[in-house]
């Protein structure tokens, strides 16, 4: 009955197979059993938006999801945001970067990621969409100002196709 | 976490079912948004997880004519706060749910974690009893449908039994000349429970107030309405000294707790000034059509 599922994850576009515990957090196992330790976790209990990653594209708090129902899920961790072919980084890391977009750097990965998100869906944001789409992340050395210049810039960027 | 058996139904009767053989030692989950905080925290500690949040086609978002809109249980509440149909036609709920939480929050929770959890500052709770709503029940023996209103029996207390999933959120047309307004009260903008939610929905013809709707969240055990406040606008014109005493009526009725967000009195006295305001925008919007 208490036996650990034996599931596969789709990570960052590779199939991963692994054991979990049904209240395995994907947090979690992308961590301690993937090694994939881009992911922060920082509150663990949705408050923070540090361990946010996109399972389908969306941002999602993976501290608050259960691994065992992400099977047949695209996720996309801060480990697979740069190029695969490339390793070119994407254009939000570079602008993160060139501009220090983080000081501690523990709030990076999600704030990436949920920026990501923001720009796939809107080419060229204005400050205020760019500062809805990160109330979700916190940042305790409180970067937001130059974290929302960083997003903007990757937004030129972006449209510039540099 | 502990050990938990683990279960996957296809459908909501299978959930059900599942519900009815392990009844309180089980707990379902959809987003997880709560459930696993609490679960975190050892404030429950369920032997079973029922999780329905992949059972297919139980997320839609319908309108119809005659009927009005139906939400399904799974809908998660950014689907709610981005369908162009409930901006358009329901636009009180679109705001309500545009509050809640954060963007990652909005992308896992669902309608119906959100009222079955029964947080007495429910952020779709104040909208839907407004907009007349309903919840349909399943359980094992068939189904009901409830209030919204009369759906909440205290702080995370519901009329659900534990063999019974809320299926479906139905909400009626709005009347002509009908305006909706919901104002969540904070802190900050993004993750933070209400200090004050109130809703409104009235309808204004040829001046005259009539169908007046009030609803407090955060300041009494369950969302509530403010009935006596409702009664004496109704069939009047809407005057500022009017709106004044209805808004502090609907103060008196508020039976709020002071806590770590804000202090009872303070949250009295917004319940007052939140109701004149949220009024007279929901008059301006019948104004504007």
């Amino acid at each position: 009955m208490y036996e650990p599922m034996l599931i596969t994850l789709t990570v960052n576009r590779e199939e991963h197979e692994v054991k979990v515990w049904p209240t395995d957090t994907l947090a979690d196992v992308l961590r301690e059993k993937l090694g994939l330790t881009g992911t922060k976790i920082m509150c663990n209990e949705g408050e923070c938006g540090s361990c946010t990653i996109l399972i389908d594209g969306k941002p999602t708090l993976s501290c608050l999801t259960l691994a065992i129902e992400c099977e047949g899920k695209d996720i996309l961790t801060i480990e697979g945001l740069a190029d695969p072919e490339t390793g070119e980084l994407h254009p939000i890391q570079k602008a993160f970067v060139e501009r220090s977009g983080m000081q501690c750097g523990i709030c990076t990965p999600g704030m990436l990621l949920t920026a990501k998100a923001l720009l796939d869906k809107t080419r060229s944001p204005t400050e205020d969409e760019v500062r809805d789409a990160l109330a979700g992340n916190l940042c305790r050395c409180g970067n937001y100002k130059r974290i929302t210049e960083c997003v903007l810039a990757a937004a030129r960027m972006m449209q510039e196709g540099t | 976490m502990d050990a938990v058996e683990y279960f996957t139904p296809r459908t909501m009767e299978e959930a059900c079912s599942l519900l009815s053989q392990y009844k309180e030692q089980a707990k379902v989950i959809a987003g997880g948004t709560d459930l696993l905080v609490w679960m975190k925290h050892g404030e429950i500690l369920p032997k079973y997880i029922i999780n329905i949040r992949d059972i297919p086609n139980e997320g839609y978002i319908v309108y119809d004519d005659k009927v009005g809109l139906s939400i399904g249980a799974l809908a998660t509440i950014h689907s709610i706060e981005a369908a162009s149909l409930i901006q358009e036609k329901f636009n009180i709920l679109a705001q309500a749910a545009s509050k809640l939480g954060t963007g990652q929050i909005r992308n896992q929770a669902t309608i119906a974690g959100n009222l079955c959890n029964a947080s007495p500052s429910a952020e779709l709770a104040p909208a839907l009893i407004v907009l007349g709503a309903k919840v349909r029940i399943l359980g094992t023996a068939g189904e009901r449908v409830v209030l919204i209103e009369d759906f909440f029996t205290g702080p995370g207390q519901t009329v659900l039994k534990p063999n019974e999933i809320l299926v479906e959120i139905q909400v009626p047309n709005l009347l002509p000349r009908s305006g909706g307004v919901y104002i969540k009260h904070t802190i900050r903008k993004a993750m933070d429970l209400a200090i004050v939610g109130v809703g409104i929905m009235i309808t204004v013809d040829r001046d005259i107030l009539s169908n007046v709707r009030i609803a407090l969240g955060a300041v009494a055990p369950t969302p509530i309405r403010a009935r006596k406040a409702e009664k004496i606008l109704t069939g009047k014109r809407l005057e500022d000294d009017l709106l004044e005493k209805a808004a502090l009526i609907a103060s008196e009725e508020s039976s709020p707790i002071s806590d770590v967000r804000s202090s009872a009195d303070y949250r009295k006295k917004m319940v007052k000034v939140l109701v004149a305001r949220a009024i007279k925008q929901a008059a301006e919007q019948v104004q504007a059509g």
